[in-house]
């Protein structure tokens, strides 16, 4: 497709895999994964453990080198340059240069320890861009009056919940502007009340256009919040759709098993004043 | 009883004694230190050579005594020209010595970081090396603490070695004086005394890092 | 060094060599032997506990050399005379009791308390528990340092050649001065002890990846 519903061209394609397979070993944990993600478009991949949704996404990041296949975001292939019509090797530089174009944050945050949650978030800044703390510093109080956490900038990671962490986890990946942000299980390793506050920043920043890839279970989130709806087994794509077209009426039926069983136990764990 | 009074007039050449002691200790931690460091380091970058050339001298200085080291430095160099005095190469000697034991010390340390902490720190943009020196030494720092102070009391009561090549150290001291008065059980004990006044302090100070760094701990 | 000399020394240096081994394993085993009580008694507290941390400061505080020459010179004034041997094993034995029931106590403390609960829940006596329960937990804490602690004191050895113990540092010492070939036979000396400590090594790390293996790995996918 190339023109939108009201006839303007579509957005460009900014993440592109092609082919992608990754080995541990013996084991195949991606097998040819294809995948295409538009500027602004919110892509929600669900599936279960084991299936290789984190693994496609720090394959994305490079934070995993693919067995065979590449990724290319906004056109350029991360991992890879062409030298002399030859596919090289990119130097640790040339991949970071690449990846101040994109956030990822972690489910287990990967605050840094020793610095407050403004040191934190000025890090990228400062140190990367080559800002100077005056120009990192507004912007990095204003990310994290932005996630709601102004009041606690001199605060060290260990003095922060759960939910606190993750969001300025969030607020330090955007200090980097980045054209892509990447959610590898942002929400499953917080207590179930702190899930809250992290959604609804995500949710902000889905309404603000950014690019999004999100691996999760919150399944209410990713109808809410997604352009399209991935669902991944055993290393493979089974099936992708818009959210309530997949999650209503799926069409394979792996899909539909998996769907079921995470139906059944949220509704067990649903309480009633929530 | 004039026995005692005789040590308490040689306290003065202990205690000088003492003070070459803390020279040497003080001089061969900093070269341990640095040695170890600047190879743990070094260990991380991804060349293999470099890796097996350190990994080769780590287990070689870790299996052969500090007192061989120590002769082959004071006595075997001079068979190829090199005349080093005492207090050089007993620096020298536990120094390298040392720098064994602080590079697997180091490599711990910098092991214990989460990966997750690179990982992070790469998704920022930044490069493995400026991702090392921004983000994870700060934290191996205060990992390494404990163990150093727990070398740097090893290495005080080491430092004893250094008598037999004539480094006029404590124990040096201490052995010279008992030739000349024959008072072998009180000098040696008043030796071992100061030897625990110095380690003491140490080991207290240790036992604070070690506290503080588990009270910091997530 | 010529082959004619190396070809005489050898014998010297192996036979001394064994020396070494065997001032080695008699010190460990006083210095295990030892150990295990003192860290009993500093776990159960009270005055003997008290006694035994003493012990086990004093000891620790101050150099293997000078608790050398304490046992070997010192005490001959009061009337204990050892030769160099057994005053060597001895100060090695108690300098290693001392270091050896910091590791036996470290290794206790580190088994989880509930699972002395439970066992107690069960109705298992003290000596029960500690047996069955306990000191099992404990090995693969202890047994790796024990074996670290093993190569240390085989190094250590070379200090009783400043009492002229029969071991091989001294013997190369000897052999050094009556050729004037200092570097060859300390250099020697070194690659013999390398050769002894190395296959401690080799264990001690298997031992320690044997028991790594068995620890739960807390991680994320």
């Amino acid at each position: 497709m190339t023109s939108g519903p009201t006839g303007e061209p579509a957005p460009a394609v900014l993440v592109e895999v092609i082919g992608l397979t990754k080995r541990f070993g013996e084991i195949d944990v991606l097998k040819e994964v294809d995948l295409s993600v538009r500027v602004g478009e919110k892509v929600a991949i669900i599936g279960p453990s084991g299936s290789g949704k984190t693994t496609l996404l720090r394959c994305i990041a490079h934070l995993e080198r693919p067995t065979s296949g590449h990724v290319a975001i906004g056109g350029e292939r991360i991992g890879e340059k062409l030298v002399n019509a030859r596919w090289r090797e990119m130097s640790d530089r040339e991949i970071a240069r690449i990846r101040t174009g994109i956030g990822m944050v972690f489910q287990r945050f990967n605050l840094f320890p020793h610095l407050t949650a403004l040191e934190n978030v000025m890090l990228g800044p400062t140190r990367v861009l080559k800002y100077s703390r005056a120009e990192a510093e507004p912007l990095a109080r204003g990310l994290l009056r932005k996630v709601g956490l102004a009041h606690k900038a001199a605060d060290y990671p260990e003095k922060l919940s759960g939910g606190q962490q993750q969001r300025v986890a969030i607020a330090r990946s955007l200090a980097m502007q980045p054209r892509l942000m990447l959610f590898d299980e942002a929400t499953s390793a917080l207590d179930p009340e702190l899930i809250g506050e992290v959604l609804n920043v995500m949710r902000d920043l889905a309404r603000d256009g950014m690019t999004m890839l999100v691996v999760t279970h919150e399944m209410k989130f990713a109808e809410d919040v997604a352009d399209r709806v991935v669902f991944m087994d055993h290393g493979r794509i089974v099936e992708e759709g818009r959210p309530h077209e997949l999650f209503r009426s799926p069409s394979h039926p792996r899909t539909q098993a998996f769907l079921r069983a995470v139906v059944d136990r949220q509704a067990m764990t649903e309480t009633p004043a929530s | 009883m004039s026995a005692c009074l005789t040590v308490w007039g040689l306290l003065p050449v202990l205690l000088l004694g003492a003070v070459a002691t803390a020279e040497i200790t003080a001089g061969a931690f900093v070269l341990a230190a640095l040695i170890g460091m600047t190879l743990a380091v070094a260990q991380r970058l991804h060349w293999y050579p470099l890796r097996i050339a350190i990994a080769i001298y780590v287990d070689v200085f870790r299996a052969v005594p500090v007192l061989t080291q120590l002769f082959i430095i004071y006595f075997g160099l001079t068979e190829i020209g090199i005349r080093l005095d005492p207090l050089p190469s007993a620096i020298v000697g536990f120094g390298i010595n040392g720098g064994a034991y602080l590079t697997e010390v180091f490599r711990a340390g910098l092991e214990s970081i989460h990966q997750g902490q690179m990982e992070a720190a790469q998704m920022l943009g930044m490069t493995r090396l400026t991702a090392l020196r921004i983000v994870i030494l700060p934290q191996a720092v205060r990992v390494v603490l404990p163990p150093l102070g727990n070398f740097a009391i090893g290495l005080l009561k080491d430092t004893a070695l250094a008598s037999a090549v004539a480094a006029p150290e404590l124990m040096f001291r201490a052995r010279t004086l008992v030739d000349k008065t024959f008072l072998a059980t009180q000098i040696f004990t008043t030796a071992a005394a100061i030897y625990l006044a110095m380690s003491l302090p140490l080991g207290y100070l240790t036992r604070q890092a070690e506290a503080r760094f588990s009270r910091g701990r997530r | 060094m010529t082959p004619d000399i190396f070809g005489e020394s050898m014998p010297e240096l192996l036979a001394a060599a064994l020396g070494t081994l065997r001032m080695t394993a008699l010190a460990f085993l006083v210095a295990a032997g030892l150990g295990l009580p003192l860290a009993i008694l500093r776990l159960a507290g009270g005055a003997a506990g008290r006694l035994a941390f003493l012990y086990v400061e004093i000891v620790r505080g101050m150099p293997a050399l000078a608790l050398l020459f304490l046992i070997y010179f010192g005490l001959a004034p009061l009337g204990i005379v050892l030769n160099s041997f057994t005053a060597a094993v001895a100060a090695f034995g108690l300098n290693g009791a001392a270091y050896l029931a910091e590791v036996y106590r470290a290794g206790i403390q580190a088994v989880d308390p509930g699972q002395r609960e439970a066992a107690q829940m069960l109705g298992l006596r003290r000596s029960q528990v500690m047996r069955e329960v306990t000191l099992p937990q404990a090995v693969p804490v202890v047994l790796p340092a024990m074996g670290n602690y093993l190569v240390s004191l085989l190094k250590d050895t070379s200090i009783a050649s400043l009492i002229a113990a029969p071991e091989l540092m001294l013997r190369s010492r000897d052999l050094a001065g009556t050729y004037y070939l200092p570097m060859e036979f300390y250099l020697l000396a070194g690659a013999m002890y390398l050769i002894m400590a190395w296959p401690m090594m080799h264990m001690v790390r298997r031992l320690e990846r044997h028991f790594a293996r068995g620890r739960l790995r807390g991680g994320g996918t």
